[in-house]
């Protein structure tokens, strides 16, 4: 698996995805967001951080970056982009995602662990967790706070495009457990083609015991696994 | 070509909750002011620019906040000119 970790001005999760793709056995190579061109890749990674300070909004302005129209050409020829954080914003504010992320509700930046129950283990990032397995992985974010108007909200839940949601010790989405204000405990989407997830939370901050969890070596094993039976 | 200034007000979408306007809200009912009913917070940018007019200009700006300057999904916008002045020839 070829691995493209694109890097903003601002980025500051590129190590840690380059070193997610690589113990996976992935082969991890850093994009500079004014670099052109994905063919060489198998799949896309957007890493978390404040790219450009966040001015004006999260994402805004590295979705204008050269590097996001081959972003968006490869989601669009099917390849797997996934975007974690400021990555995640960078997808909806791309229009790769639907919906926005705005200021978590309690106005607080978060930096904790929470709870992720896993909605969807038919995607090609989450293949090799079970169905309803609660994952530990970290968030630090100050604006995650999922939003959408109501038939988007309603479609993604119709469609089963909600792919983890934040929840309690029960494995419950209550409203404790929900740490930024998201609409129905959102924490990760995919779109309708299933090939490209955003996600607040840090699996690629979950991959050592040394650092308290690997239920984030999950995710990318499953993208390892998916690629390798789809690409001949 | 003429000199324009414009102005770009970008708010939250109404419905959306605004947790920055609330936080206002809350404050400033507890400095006294009870008749406060709500408080939306949005910003406004200024830019300064030549056109071949007002119209043109206004259009432009429409564009830029479509494009880049406001999340339809999440925020409205309205655009006006502040001030306008021959821009100098050479």
């Amino acid at each position: 698996m070829r691995v493209a970790v694109i890097t903003f001005p601002g980025s500051n999760c590129d190590y840690d995805l380059y070193k997610a793709a690589q113990q996976v056995g992935g082969q991890a190579s850093f994009v500079w967001h004014r670099e052109r061109g994905l063919e060489a890749y198998d799949a896309v990674l957007l890493p978390g951080g404040f790219s450009y300070g966040d001015y004006l909004r999260p994402g805004a302005i590295a979705r204008m970056s050269p590097i996001m129209e081959d972003v968006i050409a490869f989601a669009d020829g099917g390849g797997p982009v996934l975007g974690i954080c400021n990555g995640f914003q960078i997808l909806c504010e791309a229009g790769l995602l639907p919906g926005a992320l705005v200021r978590n509700a309690s106005l607080k930046f978060a930096s904790h662990d929470v709870q992720l129950r896993v909605e969807r283990v038919d995607t090609l990032f989450t293949s090799e967790y079970s169905e309803g397995q609660i994952l530990r992985v970290p968030i630090a974010h100050g604006d995650g706070n999922y939003e959408a108007d109501v038939p988007t909200l309603e479609a993604l839940e119709a469609d089963g495009r909600v792919v983890f949601r934040y929840v309690d010790a029960h494995g419950e989405a209550t409203e404790d457990a929900n740490p930024n204000g998201s609409w129905h405990n959102i924490a990760g989407i995919v779109n309708e083609a299933g090939n490209v997830l955003g996600m607040m939370p840090h699996p690629e901050r979950a991959m050592e015991e040394l650092l308290g969890s690997t239920d984030g070596v999950g995710l990318f094993t499953s993208m390892m696994v998916s690629l390798s039976t789809t690409s001949v | 070509m003429t000199q324009y200034r414009l102005e770009v007000r970008v708010k939250p979408r109404p419905g959306l909750l605004d947790p920055q306007g609330k936080a206002i809200h809350h404050s400033l009912n507890s400095l006294g002011w009870s008749g406060v009913d709500d408080v939306r917070v949005g910003k406004a940018i200024y830019i300064d620019m030549q056109a071949e007019s007002a119209d043109a200009a206004l259009d432009a700006a429409d564009v830029m906040c479509r494009k880049l300057l406001a999340n339809p999904v999440t925020e409205d916008f309205e655009v006006s000119l502040v001030s306008e002045q021959e821009a100098a020839t050479s």
